[in-house]
């Protein structure tokens, strides 16, 4: 706290606040506007100076909030406003606002500039260069919805970057709309992207309950105007309370890709690797977590409600870890990494310990968006030696993955710098003292061992099984021979990919510094927002019984991923060792436990039958065909036949004919009628008319 | 105020202008008609907008009233009443912004009969704001009434292939619910003594059975025209055979007529019926919107899928309606609007890539975002906006809606609007799943690797409505404004109901 006192007085920024979202739309705009005839550098370049200002802008927000830790909140147009719905367009800058935007805008420039050299690549290996403009568009879309998400005053605007977000990862997982996951000709993109924003969009439906719900309970959505009342409401309204709590869980379950709505996660990956580093890892997917932690009021208040998040979280934890250990691609293994961490830090915030799981979320973004940048290198690096080998090669169509980690192996050699930080990312996640990882994530244990056991002991199972697939993954990955010739001619990648590598590296490596044990940094700076809604953070007390324990868990598991990747390396066509001991608990892991299978099974094919059932037998044999096209038209004629014939009367007569005479004529004049059926109606409906008309005026 | 300077008058009368001048020229002039009704289209769109700065949005009464005795027969008068409120202004703006936007996507679609379609669809214009502004139950149904034939002529001579079976059924169907409409009309001419919907609204005292009679006579025409289930059937006929413009009038306007009616006769002439009825509308509604949304993901047609859509979407709007309470009544008058622009949007669309491909089989096509890709671009947005994507209008529609509906005390209970939310995870699936078959995947048709993006003509149709799906999306409060002092108006009768029958 010594620097904020040296600077009480210091400068404020916080008008500036909106331009954390207009950087980047205007980014967007002159890339989608003039980008067709811009250089590909300069697309780049712009799009990263976009998101580079908007951190820029973010690091002022943090500074003046040094001085004036109260933060600030700008109003800058009204929305909806209806009656005593108050909507408006209102920007909150406090210490948990502007820590998402600095994780955001941080991590989000560095993954702009990766993509700079990336995606020219990776435009390149799949023959369509006009892809490139759309690329950055897109993420510079996707930074702009972020900070709506994270800037937002109510929820209702919250939520207004939830579903950007949301469709930003759509448009970005279908970069390659037209291709499959090898990248020939296929649906399978598309199709992954359309399951995430339908996934998504149920939990966007328990969000939007949560708001009718909120409403009508609180009569506002403002973040200040619900946490005010939440004491109140919660002696006389508990149940309104939990209902609004449980249905945001549904939501942070579709977003944060927690059980039961987890399975879009993993197909996510179909994007281009800077999209599953920056979405998919470090930020998008983190947005539940800070929804829990933006409405720790509400869920303070019915502990019911904070159980089940926490068990969520844990279980979610403990699952995606077992599916991690089964997989061979590259990317599904941080895919279920990172559905497993985030049900760290779901179960954190669940618990109460929001400052535990905020701290994680920033080291994990740091951490997981290096693993998969740096496995990014790996994948380019091993196309670059396919590429080598097509040109020597012309008749080598063979089907190639190149994120098939057993066609991999020996890498640490041909690609040194991204060995290097690759691993410095494993080991930060594997939660090895002294870096990022293990501070934040030994600090949820700590709480977790405190404030729920049973959820602790999963967390704990789940930290070992993270150290073991994560050191399967290096051994595979980078040790041993080659087992294909592409990877046996794999190149390092160029410095614009190495570099943000090493710099996130570098934060992998020290980002525990932000909340040390007995400095409590990140804690101070977090108690200034949750004490405005009279919440007092306590600092986790670090226990050194269970970091001993975590850590002795995860050496233990390195060792075991030695023993079986390690000292014998796989080789070229090998089954993996681990599906000798585990057997069908192995091939259960590799399918992912079958859940898109039972999903497919019990919803999506219900549905569809369903969808088939009513539109062909309901609603076309029966209701147009049948009752419609047969009952009906048997009543009119049969009404027709009646009217034309005993209630024959001389005015109806008249006026019937004249009718008739007129309709023939039209349809005479237009085209001739198909059935001539018209006519009869016309005249029966209208003789209809006059009949009653008749009668109320005689009446 | 004379008979022609009325503004009113003007707005409603002004197309029947164009049609004597098409009527001037021969079957061959193709393009002095197409740019006469255009233009007359436009000015009479101009005209609108002077009616708009005329209006008063903090004034809930009818405005710019012209009322002159028109018939009159034994003790009843039947007055020429028109008259423009917060309840129908952006309806009336609606139907001037679609038709030079409807017209202008005949350019090269219609070729045969020009000339008789543009005097169909002047004609069409001139009973679409007629219905929006007359104020005397039998000026309204006269209007209501004559919007029928120059549709059932639009389908029947300019549509596919089963056209003339689709405008009969079109015809028949709304006739047969209209019959029941003037029952209740000519019951409440002899017995309340008028016909002038304001006088009637402060009159009131017609007894509750009464009332609920009344209400399902009116309901039934009205009902069909939405059209809400299960009496749906004509839609998807009527839309799969009729013209693109056609279709967009039909969507954009026509079914708006229907929920409007509601709006306008049903709860202010008959509030203790609409208040006792409510959880009934509720429940159709939200049967619709689910229905619909089922029977959208089942369609190989785009234009089906697109029509199936409207019962869903219409569902929402009649959801809102009756909710009875502001935030319900204010969405749906919004997202009548709205699904004019989206939907119309999307017939637009549809029958763009039908021009080219002379298709609308979704199998046709895949891949299309890589050869068209402006048209691919516009058709995400309109399809987000149709699926409610917070930021677009679909939302701040769709969203005071079901929070209306959600704490309805008209409708009494939570769970309609609950699934009446899940309608919104299933209309993604529809639009996605249609938005995959059409610009996703790879461009494998022969056929369609060398269909052209979009024309500038075609990209003037469309970026109107894209703008305003921005607009209404990002800042809808002018809308919510014009309307707000109208609805605040209609609910102190409803209150009033409401305390009378409980």
């Amino acid at each position: 706290m010594l620097l904020s006192e040296a600077i009480t007085q210091g400068p404020e920024f916080f008008s500036l606040a909106p331009w954390i979202i207009f950087f980047p739309v205007i980014g967007l705009l002159i890339n989608m506007s003039f980008g067709g005839r811009m250089k590909e550098r300069t697309i780049g370049i712009l799009a990263s100076s976009a998101s580079g200002l908007a951190f820029v802008t973010s690091a002022l927000l943090a500074i003046s909030l040094l001085a004036h830790p109260e933060g600030a909140i700008l109003p800058l147009a009204e929305w909806i406003s209806i009656g005593d719905l108050q909507l408006n367009w209102s920007i909150r800058v406090d210490t948990l606002s502007t820590t998402m935007m600095l994780v955001v805008s941080g991590v989000g420039t560095l993954i702009h500039i990766y993509a700079i050299g990336y995606m020219h690549e990776d435009v390149r290996f799949k023959g369509d260069p006009g892809r490139y403009q759309r690329f950055f568009v897109f993420f510079n879309l996707f930074i702009a919805t972020m900070m709506i998400l994270v800037s937002a005053d109510n929820y209702l605007m919250l939520f207004v970057g939830w579903e950007g977000v949301g469709l930003c990862s759509y448009l970005l997982i279908g970069v390659w709309y037209d291709r499959d996951l090898l990248g020939r000709p296929g649906t399978e993109n598309a199709l992954a992207g359309s399951k995430a924003f339908i996934a998504n969009r149920i939990g966007d439906f328990g969000f939007l309950m949560a708001g009718f719900t909120m409403f009508w309970t609180f009569r506002t959505v403002t973040f200040s105007g619900v946490f005010a009342q939440v004491s109140q409401i919660a002696e006389i309204q508990p149940g309104a309370i939990l209902a609004i709590t449980l249905f945001m869980l549904l939501g942070v379950a579709g977003k944060s890709a927690q059980l039961p709505l987890f399975v879009w996660l993993p197909d996510a990956m179909a994007g281009p690797t800077p999209v599953s580093a920056l979405i998919h890892a470090a930020t998008m997917v983190t947005a539940g977590v800070y929804l829990v932690a933006r409405s720790a009021p509400l869920f303070s208040a019915v502990p019911e409600a904070q159980a089940w998040v926490a068990w969520v979280g844990g279980i979610t934890a403990l699952f995606a870890a077992t599916i991690a250990v089964g997989q061979h691609d590259l990317k599904k293994v941080l895919a279920y990494s990172t559905i497993s961490q985030l049900g760290f830090m779901i179960a954190a915030v669940g618990m109460g310990a929001y400052v535990a799981g905020m701290f994680h979320l920033v080291t994990h973004a740091f951490f997981k968006a290096l693993l998969f940048l740096s496995g990014g290198s790996v994948i380019l690096g091993i196309e670059r030696g396919h590429h080598h080998l097509d040109h020597e090669n012309h008749h080598d169509e063979e089907v190639f993955d190149p994120g098939d980690m057993r066609l991999m192996g020996g890498l640490r050699k041909k690609m040194p710098v991204t060995f290097l930080v690759f691993t410095v990312g494993a080991v930060a996640l594997a939660g090895i003292p002294p870096l990022a990882g293990f501070f934040s994530k030994d600090e949820i244990l700590a709480e977790a061992f405190h404030l729920n056991f049973p959820v602790y002991i999963l967390l704990a199972i789940a930290a070992f099984f993270t150290a073991f697939y994560m050191g399967r993954q290096v051994w595979l990955v980078f040790f041993g021979d080659p087992r294909h010739p592409a990877a046996d001619h794999a190149e390092e990648s160029p410095p614009v990919i190495t570099t943000p590598l090493i710099v996130l590296a570098g934060l992998a490596t020290l980002g525990g510094i932000l909340n040390l044990p007995w400095v409590h940094t990140f804690t101070h700076w977090l108690e200034h927002t949750f004490e405005t809604f009279h919440l007092h953070l306590h600092p986790g007390k670090f226990n050194l019984l269970i970091a001993i324990i975590s850590t002795a868990l995860a050496v233990l598991a390195i060792f075991l991923a030695w023993l079986l990747y390690g000292r014998k390396p796989l080789l070229k066509n090998q089954a993996d060792p681990l599906k000798k001991i585990l057997g069908p608990i192995f091939t259960g892991m590799n399918r992912k436990w079958y859940v898109d299978e039972a999903y497919d099974h019990l919803f999506i094919n219900r549905y569809i039958d369903l969808a088939r059932f009513l539109s062909i037998k309901v609603d076309w044999d029966f209701w147009h065909d049948w009752f419609h096209d047969r009952v009906i038209v048997a009543a009119y004629r049969q009404g027709a036949r009646i009217l034309a014939g005993p209630i024959d009367l001389g005015i109806i007569d008249g006026i019937a004919n004249g009718l008739a005479k007129f309709f023939q004529a039209v349809a005479n004049r237009f085209r001739k009628l198909q059935t001539g059926y018209v006519r009869n109606y016309a005249l029966a409906v209208f003789a209809g008319v006059v009949v009653l008309l008749g009668y109320l005026i005689l009446q | 105020m004379t008979f022609f300077s009325n503004p009113l008058n003007l707005v409603t009368l002004f197309p029947l202008v164009g049609v004597l001048v098409i009527l001037f020229f021969k079957q061959e002039q193709k393009k002095e008609i197409r740019w006469t009704a255009l233009i007359v289209s436009l000015i009479t769109f101009g005209i609108s907008i002077w009616v708009l700065t005329l209006f008063d949005s903090g004034d809930p009464d009818l405005q710019l009233v012209i009322n002159l005795p028109w018939i009159e027969i034994a003790s009843w008068t039947i007055s020429y009443q028109m008259g423009v409120d917060g309840l129908s202004i952006l309806l009336v703006l609606l139907t001037a912004f679609l038709t030079p936007i409807s017209l202008l996507s005949t350019w090269t679609a219609v070729e045969e009969r020009v000339k008789d379609f543009m005097i169909f669809f002047l004609l069409l214009e001139v009973g679409m704001m007629g219905v929006f502004l007359a104020q005397d139950l039998f000026l309204f149904y006269v209007f209501w009434e004559f919007t029928l034939v120059p549709m059932y002529f639009l389908i029947g001579i300019w549509g596919g292939p089963q056209r003339m079976y689709a405008a009969v059924k079109f015809f028949l169907y709304t006739m047969a619910g209209s019959v029941l409409m003037l029952l209740a009309i000519l019951w409440l001419g002899i017995y309340q003594g008028s016909f002038s919907v304001p006088d009637l609204t402060i009159l009131g005292g017609i007894p509750a059975q009464v009332q609920l009679w009344l209400f399902l006579a009116f309901g039934a025409a009205f009902a069909i025209k939405v059209p809400m289930w299960p009496l749906h059937s004509w839609l998807p006929d009527a839309h799969v055979e009729a013209p693109t413009a056609g279709s967009v009038i039909l969507a954009g306007v026509l079914l708006k007529m229907g929920t409007y009616g509601f709006l306008r006769f049903n709860i202010p002439l008959f509030p203790q019926a609409a208040v006792k009825l409510a959880p009934w509308m509720a429940l159709l509604s939200v049967i619709g919107i689910l229905y619909g949304a089922a029977v959208s993901y089942y369609q190989r047609d785009v234009k089906k899928l697109v029509a199936y859509s409207s019962v869903s979407h219409l569902g929402f709007v009649m959801l809102g309606l009756f909710a009875l309470n502001q935030q319900g009544i204010q969405g749906g008058i919004l997202q009548m609007i709205n699904h004019g622009i989206s939907t119309g949007a999307l017939f637009l669309l549809v029958g763009i890539i039908y021009e080219r491909r002379h298709t609308r089989e979704m199998d046709d096509f895949g891949g299309l975002w890589k050869v068209m890709p402006v048209y691919g671009a516009l058709t995400l947005v309109v399809t987000l906006s149709s699926m409610g994507l917070p930021g677009l209008n679909g939302f701040a529609g769709e969203f005071p809606i079901l929070l209306g509906a959600f704490g309805s005390e008209a409708i009494g209970s939570s769970w309609y609007a609950g699934f009446a939310t899940l309608g919104v995870i299933l209309a993604a699936v529809y639009l996605l799943y249609m938005f995959q078959k059409l610009f996703l995947g790879p461009l494998d048709k022969d056929e369609n690797k060398a269909v052209k993006d979009l024309t500038v003509r075609e990209l003037i149709t469309i970026v109107p409505l894209v703008i305003l799906i921005f607009w209404i999306g990002l800042y809808p409060k002018p809308f919510f404004t014009l309307m707000a002092p109208a609805v605040e108006k209609l609910l102190t009768v409803i209150q009033a109901a409401s305390l009378a029958l409980y």
